[in-house]
């Protein structure tokens, strides 16, 4: 696909206006690997002037940090802010929220100061701005969707709105889990889970909110978090319910009803 | 006759208060052994949370029924404290209901709100007290309050309702007495009260010699176990009910998500990068990177373990202690109390506690605990009193970490892929655009 480079665009002569920042999850991981693609897709098709890092780009720091090693996040977050503030970056977008979080709340005080939005909040305001025009029968009208809250994105930073608010634009029924907004139970990823084996316990965190979305009744969980999808994902294997559910991305949801 | 009955008041009221003082004092000390964090920023933000969070509970308007009934046992103990007033006026200067002569065209309003907030108290605290030990509410049954804290909860129930019972009581029985021309309480003409005379009919079956003993009984009673309460509260998990207060003020404003920044850290990573910029003279060396004992915590992670009136719902809504791991936001806060606690007995006997090999890491709070934590700040979201776990959590994590050595292996190895390969999986740098090259 076509996804400019941003060393490439300053060597062409261009300075893009935003930073696409795709995350550890959305370079590697197969699954976020097509959350990335779809948003591509959507900056591609609304004709933003955007790049990437490509493999100029690095971990924030984010997992270890949570982790207790300081020092390795100092060193990412030192190195990211030199290379951020050397193509003299204004506006960052990512599809992540733990990256969303450290790039606009801890980063500023080390140096690095930017406008961070996520890419829940940049659809929502494509979609009010009319520059993402939606299908008139699109894949999801009328079905009922549930939105899975990610803690970096809701409890940390407040955002509860605006993927709800991308979720109504597809004419889409949305139902809200028993424990939603900041009530809603963590996906189990969190402060470098992601990483590690859950702890001794009694059950697994993903499978307690696979059962929050299943008792929804929906039939998409939607979630604006590349972690939160992929132990959704897991939980919805481990319930064999992956015929009838599907877990996808709020900008898997906008590319799979847009014209392209 | 009077005027014994005048110094014995006094002795009993300046003793409660001396002791009240020196505990008050000694929790300050406790909370200062901590490190000193600024909080002055946005003072009228700061005001808003005490109004809103404190003041106005808007935390526990979550669960309706449950803050309505905590709301009355609030304004009913605050209000009735006025009463206090009164009754500490009559004990010094040896009168008898004074503010009567000041308000005489309210005091019977007054007198009333007071024991409608009286019976509201008793009828919340009763069903508190069969909720908390008849009925299942899991955060209420679970094993982080074995022992002493369910009896601390127990005896604060029990004291509420019978100070609430004696200050009825002492009522019933002075106007009981006013009503039968009974000297000197008949001078205080007040009429009787909304709900107090209710007993009246029980109060005709006793001599007139043993409702005036009554009355001065329950009037004694009510002063002392209030002012006995006051030092008990200081010493047990109702402190909250002073502390909620500046808890609230001195929360943290940042937004949950950001973790608080180690100076010394970020400047030791610079100067690795720039030596240029390091300092011809080492500065400052022998700091503990994040926490080993209470100590090492903020002053703020202290004063919340004092505020923290042990309710268990930051513990309700963590996500790793509904799965059945050890980790217990509300266990993370009575640890860091219990420390302290200890220290102050040690402070008391002049115990050199610092000597000792003691540390809240370890001694109170497992590493299997810790290693628990998803950092979803659904504790932080959770507590009524402005109280943070997960700051201590991350404190203590970084300690394991960075002066340990101590990390799970598969956190070992995600730390040498991120400085290998700057990612926290074995994959390339090379590979981070290898999903351009395919095809929608």
């Amino acid at each position: 696909m076509n996804v400019p480079i941003w060393s490439e665009e300053i060597n062409k002569g261009n300075q893009p206006e935003i930073l696409f920042w795709v995350g550890c999850a959305g370079s590697f991981d197969a699954r976020a690997q097509s959350i990335t693609k779809a948003f591509v897709t959507i900056l591609n098709k609304v004709g933003i002037s955007y790049a990437i890092l490509g493999k100029e780009e690095m971990c924030t720091g984010d997992p270890a940090r949570r982790a207790g090693n300081e020092f390795q996040f100092q060193m990412m977050a030192y190195q990211n802010i030199q290379l951020l503030n050397s193509y003299q970056i204004k506006k960052i977008v990512t599809a992540c929220p733990h990256c969303f979080n450290t790039l606009k709340n801890e980063y500023p005080e080390l140096g690095g100061n930017y406008e961070v939005i996520h890419h829940s909040t940049m659809l929502q305001q494509l979609i009010d701005q009319g520059k993402i025009v939606l299908n008139e029968n699109g894949t999801f009208k009328g079905k009922k969707i549930t939105f899975h809250d990610s803690c970096y994105l809701g409890r940390s930073n407040n955002i509860y709105q605006a993927p709800r608010a991308v979720i109504e634009a597809l004419d889409a029924s949305l139902v809200e889990m028993k424990r939603c907004k900041s009530n809603g139970l963590c996906c189990g990823a969190g402060g470098a889970q992601m990483f590690k084996e859950e702890e001794k316990g009694n059950s697994r965190i993903n499978l307690a909110r696979t059962k929050d979305a299943l008792d929804s009744g929906a039939s998409v969980i939607a979630s604006a978090c590349p972690f939160c999808n992929t132990m959704l994902t897991d939980g919805i294997k481990l319930n064999e319910k992956q015929e009838d559910i599907k877990v996808l991305d709020i900008a898997e949801l906008i590319a799979q009803s847009i014209e392209l | 006759m009077e005027i014994f009955q005048q110094i014995l008041f006094a002795g009993v009221f300046l003793t409660a208060i001396y002791f009240f003082s020196k505990r008050m004092a000694m929790i300050r000390k406790l909370i200062l052994l901590g490190q000193s964090e600024k909080f002055e920023d946005q003072p009228s933000r700061r005001w808003m949370n005490v109004f809103m969070l404190a003041f106005g509970q808007k935390k526990m308007f979550k669960k309706v029924p449950v803050a309505l009934l905590h709301l009355f046992v609030y304004a009913g103990f605050i209000i009735i404290n006025i009463e206090m007033i009164e009754i500490i006026v009559d004990g010094f200067l040896g009168t008898h209901r004074f503010l009567l002569g000041w308000i005489p065209n309210y005091y019977s309003y007054l007198i009333n709100s007071f024991e409608f907030l009286a019976i509201s108290v008793i009828v919340a605290c009763v069903i508190f007290f069969i909720r908390r030990n008849a009925l299942s509410v899991k955060r209420l049954q679970s094993s982080d309050l074995k022992g002493w804290p369910s009896k601390d909860a127990n005896i604060i129930l029990v004291t509420e309702i019978i100070l609430m019972l004696l200050f009825l009581k002492m009522n019933a029985a002075d106007t009981f007495l006013q009503s039968k021309g009974i000297q000197p309480y008949s001078q205080h003409f007040t009429g009787t009260f909304l709900f107090s005379s209710f007993a009246h009919p029980l109060l005709n079956y006793f001599s007139t010699e043993t409702i005036i003993i009554t009355e001065r009984i329950c009037w004694w009673l009510h002063i002392i176990g209030v002012l006995g309460f006051l030092n008990y509260l200081s010493r047990s998990k109702h402190l909250h009910i002073i502390l909620a207060f500046p808890n609230a003020y001195y929360a943290r404003l940042d937004p949950p998500g950001k973790m608080k920044n180690m100076p010394t850290v970020q400047n030791e990573v610079k100067y690795a990068f720039q030596p240029e910029l390091a300092p011809s003279s080492p500065g400052e060396q022998a700091h503990t990177f994040g926490a080993k004992d209470i100590t090492d915590l903020s002053w703020k992670n202290l004063l919340d373990a004092f505020s923290c009136t042990e309710c268990g719902r930051c513990t309700d809504a963590c996500p790793a202690n509904q799965t059945g791991k050890l980790l217990s936001p509300r266990k993370i806060m009575m640890s860091t109390r219990d420390r302290a606690e200890e220290i102050a007995k040690k402070i008391e006997h002049q115990i050199d506690w610092k000597a000792e090999e003691k540390s809240l890491l370890f001694d109170y709070i497992k590493e299997e605990e810790l290693r628990a934590c998803t950092t979803c700040n659904a504790c932080v979201e959770a507590c009524p009193v402005s109280i943070n776990p997960l700051d201590i959590i991350v404190q203590l994590r970084r300690y394991l970490i960075m002066e340990k050595s101590s990390s799970p292996q598969e956190w070992t190895s995600m730390f040498g892929n991120i400085e290998n390969n700057f990612a926290p999986w074995k994959f390339s740098p090379d590979q981070r655009i290898d999903w351009t090259k395919e095809s929608t």
